[in-house]
């Protein structure tokens, strides 16, 4: 542990801090500045996932001792594929999200890049380290910018929305304590490779306690992750909060699925002891009620915003749902299935912002009390003065990828969404000596009727924008814009094309998580960056 | 000790959870800080309860929890009232920001016509 290489695993960390704390410095005197810092880090930042992602595909989990303490007395740092996978998918929807503020929203309000900075400082924190208490940390840095983005713009709507969102996430915040608080008590440490070793051991009238400081702990969680009573929130403060940020905001709901992933696989998953596979009925059903609450919430919206934000409870109801079944397959598809969420919705939240610019306020309702009473009015053509070019054809350009992002989220073929759902239900459906349980044909049926109810709103609002448009108007959008909606749907598209090594990539991701050996020895084991001098000196 | 710190942690958690409730921002920032109080108070209290023992090692003697309380939980509430501090700050001035441009202190309800 003396080479650069071995400090790579803490960049993903350090480098948005410092770009953020520069950014504070400098204010908003030299605005190129801050602009060029944050172009810096973002790119930095893809650059170092991808080097990580490389790094950690591997057998071998990658360690970073904070302090050269070991494991058992610091804080470490862990790089495997999970946490390198969620890097790359935060790394480029911060790029994305960053260049298209570039063309107007970063000077909707103060403070904008230094709280994107932090923002993606705190996701990169949450998915590397290896200790529970610090989760709940980043898990604040994270939400403190978060609270910061989601008021990005003012206005009364993003106030009363970010008022509701900080409350609900505060009283999270109480909840994550609580459980970590009950599980130190019993286990004796925080270091989570550490706990699942001890969680054998636990003596039986302890168990109980324990089991209940993990769901408080999973409430936590599935408050970020909208499960169904707990998600009222979500589709109100993406809807009312300004796009770069609620494409960054997207995927803070995944993070509660990350830690649902690591911390229950780890602590109920596989071999250890009497309380293996605690809660996964609960996931599962969970997950069914808020595919279920997805789907009537999609059909339901006039809505574009809260369009997208009904689909983001849907994909987070399927990976619930998936993961609650405890299988492995299941899980790599998952997984699948998450990276391909991860850039759909966070392309579509920027798409819908464009694509609603050319209307006025309420249109969407408006639309359709015009097909009930048919009272259609004339638009005075006024201009406003807007940056950017108009691109010939751009309504072609935004209806092609709004009809991408369709297929995308509603899983039809040829896209990556169609592969994932069916990665999760192929082994699901594998001919069994007991017969195909019919949890799964629930869930087979929830994953079928919500793609349809998505699609059906899609086709509705789709017909709505781009071929009955009352207004007429072409909104002008500037390349800054469509570029990162283009490379993200991209991504999608080479998922699609890709998917047989992504999988791959999955499955070992997947079969890790189940078989945490090779975590639980490598964090306990991790060699001192400095071999002490005189033995037992310290 | 225990009976005095438990009632203490469950009457502050019962009229937090009760303001939190409440219609208005300013119980329900109340409410907020008196649950995070039960909290601190709960982390605090994982570490195990003694009166009389020492903060410290004494010289010459291996560590053991049974004679000085546990270090760690004490640095984890520290962590915890700062964050929570902060968090509860940033609150409340999206609540004075929510006052201002609603004109109504309701969370999500609006005020009765006169």
């Amino acid at each position: 542990m003396t080479g650069w290489m071995d400090h790579l695993i803490i960049a993903p960390v350090i480098l948005p801090m410092l770009a953020g704390i520069a950014m504070i410095l400098v204010r908003d005197r030299w605005r190129g500045a801050t602009v060029l810092l944050g172009l810096a880090s973002t790119v930095g930042l893809v650059v170092l996932a991808i080097m990580l992602m490389v790094l950690a595909d591997g057998p071998v989990v990658r360690v970073y001792r904070l302090g050269d303490w070991p494991a058992l007395f610091g804080i470490v740092l862990v790089l495997d594929r999970l946490s390198a996978l969620m890097l790359l998918l935060t790394s480029l929807l911060g790029l994305a999200a960053f260049v298209f503020s570039l063309a107007r929203w970063h000077r909707a309000g103060p403070h904008f890049h230094p709280l994107f900075q932090f923002q993606l400082m705190g996701l990169n924190g949450v998915f590397l380290t290896g200790d529970l208490f610090n989760l709940f940390v980043f898990f604040e840095v994270m939400l403190a910018a978060s609270y910061g983005l989601a008021l990005h713009g003012s206005g009364t709507a993003r106030v009363r929305a970010g008022l509701h969102y900080i409350v609900v996430n505060l009283v999270a915040s109480l909840l994550f304590l609580i459980g970590v608080s009950v599980i130190y008590g019993i286990g004796g440490t925080l270091n989570m490779a550490d706990l699942a070793n001890r969680m054998r051991d636990v003596a039986v009238e302890d168990r109980a306690l324990l089991e209940a400081g993990a769901a408080l702990l999973g409430v936590a969680f599935l408050i970020k992750a909208a499960m169904w009573p707990l998600g009222f929130w979500l589709p109100a403060t993406y809807a009312a909060a300004s796009a770069p940020a609620a494409a960054i905001l997207s995927i803070l709901s995944k993070v509660g699925i990350y830690a649902v992933l690591r911390v229950w696989l780890l602590l109920f998953g596989g071999d250890t002891g009497a309380s293996a596979g605690f809660g996964g009925t609960w996931l599962t059903i969970g997950g069914l009620l808020t595919i279920a609450f997805g789907t009537l919430a999609v059909l339901a919206t006039q809505n574009l915003s809260r369009f997208a934000g009904a689909s983001l409870m849907i994909s987070s109801g399927t990976l619930l749902a998936a993961i609650g079944t405890g299988q492995v397959a299941v899980t790599a598809g998952a997984l699948f299935y998450l990276a391909g969420s991860v850039l759909a919705i966070g392309s579509f939240f920027l798409l819908i912002e464009i694509v609603e610019r050319g209307r006025e306020v309420g249109a969407d309702v408006l639309a359709v009390t015009r097909e009930a009473f048919g009272t259609g009015e004339e638009e005075e053509p006024d201009e406003p003065d807007e940056v950017g070019i108009a691109i010939p054809g751009t309504v072609a350009i935004l209806g092609l990828a709004f009809m991408i992002c369709a297929l995308l989220l509603a899983g039809l073929p040829p896209l990556s969404g169609f592969l994932a759902k069916f990665a999760i239900l192929a082994p699901l459906l594998r001919p069994s000596a007991a017969g195909v349980p019919a949890m799964t044909w629930v869930l087979m049926a929830a994953l079928i009727l919500s793609g349809l109810a998505t699609l059906i709103a899609a086709v509705r609002a789709g017909i709505e924008l781009f071929w009955a448009s009352p207004t007429g108007r072409i909104p002008r959008i500037s390349l800054l814009e469509i570029v990162p909606i283009g490379v993200l749907l991209l991504l999608c598209a080479a998922l699609t094309a890709g998917a047989g090594p992504v999988m791959g990539y999955m499955q070992a991701t997947a079969d890790a998580l189940y078989a945490p050996q090779g975590y639980l020895a490598g964090v306990l084991a991790a060699p001192p960056a400095i071999p002490p001098a005189i033995p037992g000196g310290r | 000790m225990e009976l005095v710190l438990s009632l203490g942690i469950g009457i502050l958690a019962g009229s937090g959870v009760w303001l939190l409730l409440r219609p208005r921002t300013f119980q329900v920032i109340i409410g907020l800080a008196l649950l995070s109080y039960a909290v601190n108070l709960f982390i605090f209290s994982t570490g195990g309860l003694r009166t009389g023992a020492a903060a410290i090692l004494q010289a010459g003697e291996a560590g053991t929890l049974a004679r000085y309380a546990d270090p760690l939980p004490q640095a984890l509430v520290l962590t915890a009232i700062v964050i929570g501090f902060a968090t509860t700050a940033l609150l409340l001035v999206v609540l004075l920001a929510t006052r201002g441009l609603t004109r109504t202190d309701h969370v999500d309800g609006r005020e009765r016509e006169p």
